[in-house]
């Protein structure tokens, strides 16, 4: 009996340091969330200012903003989004409407869910060379395009699990009153799944908002404003990593506030896609 | 009716066309990495991996530095990764009340959607000045003495190196891996788990000796996702790395990985076969992620399966 009471208690204690370090665990993730979330604001917030959005980058020790850096981000981002969302799409229609026999679905799938995780430096060193290689020159377009590639699979997966998720009585229903397919999908299926499919859109936007790797040797950067996405083009993550890796005061300060602009951003519109949708993800 | 039988047609074909796009994208990768590292590949032969030349200067190239610093830096992120996500993922499936779950997860999840850069700039400025300070002299003064291993942990203290960047890598991956590993222990029949309790198993025994055996399969692959994560990940490390081509024995020295040599070098490489040398570090790059995160989804895909089969 005695031997069973010490078996006991032996398997408490391990129960209880077991719960313990899970507790733990769950703190050190939190708090590293935290902690960046303070530097974040600790050292960015001052750097915050109208200036910030409206001035150009200036040249060290000078007075400037982020406003070229900020356009070239968004006209980027914006146009991958853009380019990406009706290829995403499509795609994913064909994974879950079409996709029940043959080998082509079960393939894209794959696929697709290896490059959502694909390392995005290689799409760079992918779109250098086989296009600013041959036309010579960095370029927003390119820059554009290397986000545009990141995009799609994310588009593609929520896609297919939002359109798995609408009902098959209701394509059975348009289907019995005559309507093609084409229309059933149009018109029934993505009109029914439309909050989902523009869950994946925002996140495929927020996902490429923070890319940086695919723009070092792509878009480059631009110390001007310009508008003009053959050229070079500035953009947010490039500039705070020159600005923060620089020995100048006023360029790691700009770098903060740009970073403060970026983590903020992405992390407000994943909070509302996560809370928003949260039962379909 | 034949109009409407053309445009079904058309529709179909058309999705066809774009789901057949994600694959061309992958060979299109594949394959212009493969071109654009030939030049490299003709001159250094397969050796190329296992040469740790890399003068600019005398246009001799090889990869070993970057993939030691690929390598080493993702196997110390998975050593601290590994048991932290385990412990989170039991932490949200078996301990927290309810209500807490659905914030927690969300908050976890935005752990992986902070940029990397910004992981970078933490990393950077305010990680590594204190781990200099305090968590490389305690490293120094108690692992650092035991023989063989305690090279590792002797060296400059300035927060730069391997160490770290094996850290903060250790960071981002810890929300990927840990929500994989929450989702298949949510996979567990509740009445396995019913079972071991209404047997008087405790709740550490119910997680090591029922939910474990049972998601084994799709725990690995999640660890797979993680590796897959650290093997490509860029600015974080670029950050934090130190940027030194060399290979030392001691992880407190700075190095350098196959993402940062491309990020640092790429726009400026000068001569053919540099920018050959660098792609061909892509490519490399990109194969052992393709096939580590390839056998990631084989083994999520087969939980999936045994799911479907028992119930």
């Amino acid at each position: 009996m005695i031997d069973s009471s010490a078996l006991y208690r032996k398997r408490k204690r391990t129960n209880q340091l077991a719960l313990v370090m899970s507790m733990l665990a769950m703190g050190i993730g939190m708090g590293f969330l935290a902690w960046i979330l303070i530097v974040l604001l600790y050292k960015g917030v001052g750097a915050l200012s109208l200036s910030l959005f409206t001035q150009p980058t200036p040249a060290p020790g000078s007075e400037g903003g982020l406003s070229n850096a900020i356009l070239g981000s968004a006209m980027m981002v914006g146009s991958a989004t853009f380019i990406a969302t009706p290829i995403g799409i499509l795609a994913g229609v064909y994974l879950s409407e079409y996709g029940r026999k043959g080998w082509l679905a079960p393939a894209t799938r794959f696929i697709n869910d290896i490059l959502l995780s694909a390392p995005s430096i290689v799409i760079g060193v992918f779109i250098y060379t086989v296009y600013v290689a041959q036309v010579q020159h960095f370029s927003g377009w390119a820059g554009s395009l290397a986000l545009t590639l990141i995009a799609i699979p994310v588009v593609v997966r929520t896609t297919e699990n939002m359109l798995n998720l609408v009902p098959a009585s209701l394509r059975e229903a348009a289907a019995a009153l005559g309507a093609p397919r084409w229309k059933v999908v149009l018109h029934v299926v993505l009109r029914a799944a439309k909050a989902g499919v523009l869950t994946g859109i925002l996140l495929a936007l927020a996902r490429v908002s923070g890319e940086t790797a695919p723009l070092l040797f792509t878009a480059l950067n631009n110390q001007f404003t310009s508008l003009d996405l053959n050229g070079p083009m500035a953009n947010l993550p490039v500039v705070i990593f020159q600005f923060a890796m620089s020995p100048y005061e006023n360029w790691n300060s700009l770098a903060w506030g740009g970073a403060v602009i970026i983590t903020f951003g992405v992390l407000c519109l994943n909070i509302v896609v996560r809370t928003l949708f949260r039962k379909k993800i | 009716m034949r109009a409407q039988r053309f445009q079904d047609a058309l529709f179909h074909q058309t999705t066809r066309f774009f789901a057949f796009s994600v694959l061309a994208i992958l060979v299109a990768i594949l394959g212009s990495l493969l071109y654009g590292a030939w030049p490299a590949i003709k001159e250094f032969g397969f050796g190329f991996p296992f040469s740790a030349e890399w003068n600019p200067v005398t246009d001799k190239f090889g990869g070993l530095i970057s993939v030691y610093g690929t390598l080493s830096t993702s196997v110390i992120a998975l050593v601290v990764a590994i048991p932290v996500s385990f412990g989170i993922a039991v932490f949200l499936t078996e301990l927290c009340p309810p209500v807490l779950r659905s914030p927690l997860g969300v908050a976890v999840e935005l752990l992986a959607a902070v940029p990397s850069i910004i992981y970078g700039m933490w990393g950077l400025f305010v990680f590594a000045p204190l781990f200099a300070d305090y968590v490389q002299p305690a490293l120094s003064a108690t692992l650092g003495n035991i023989p063989f291993v305690g090279t590792l942990f002797q060296g400059p203290k300035n927060g730069i190196g391997v160490l770290s960047a094996g850290l903060i890598l250790a960071v981002m991956v810890i929300p990927f891996i840990a929500s994989v590993m929450r989702d298949v222990f949510e996979v567990v029949p509740g009445i396995l788990k019913e079972s071991a309790y209404g047997l008087g198993a405790t709740t550490w025994e119910v997680v090591w000796n029922v939910v474990l055996p049972y998601t084994r399969v799709g725990v690995i692959g999640g660890v797979m996702l993680g590796l897959g994560r650290a093997l490509g990940e860029t600015m974080a490390v670029t950050f934090v790395i130190g940027n030194a081509h060399r290979i030392s024995p001691s992880l407190y020295e700075a190095g350098n990985s196959i993402a940062s040599t491309l990020a640092n070098e790429f726009a400026e490489a000068a001569s053919d076969l540099h920018v050959a040398s660098l792609i061909a570090l892509g490519l490399i790059l990109f194969f052992v992620t393709f096939v580590v995160l390839a056998l990631s989804k084989l083994l999520l895909m087969r939980l999936g399966r045994m799911e479907g089969e028992k119930t």
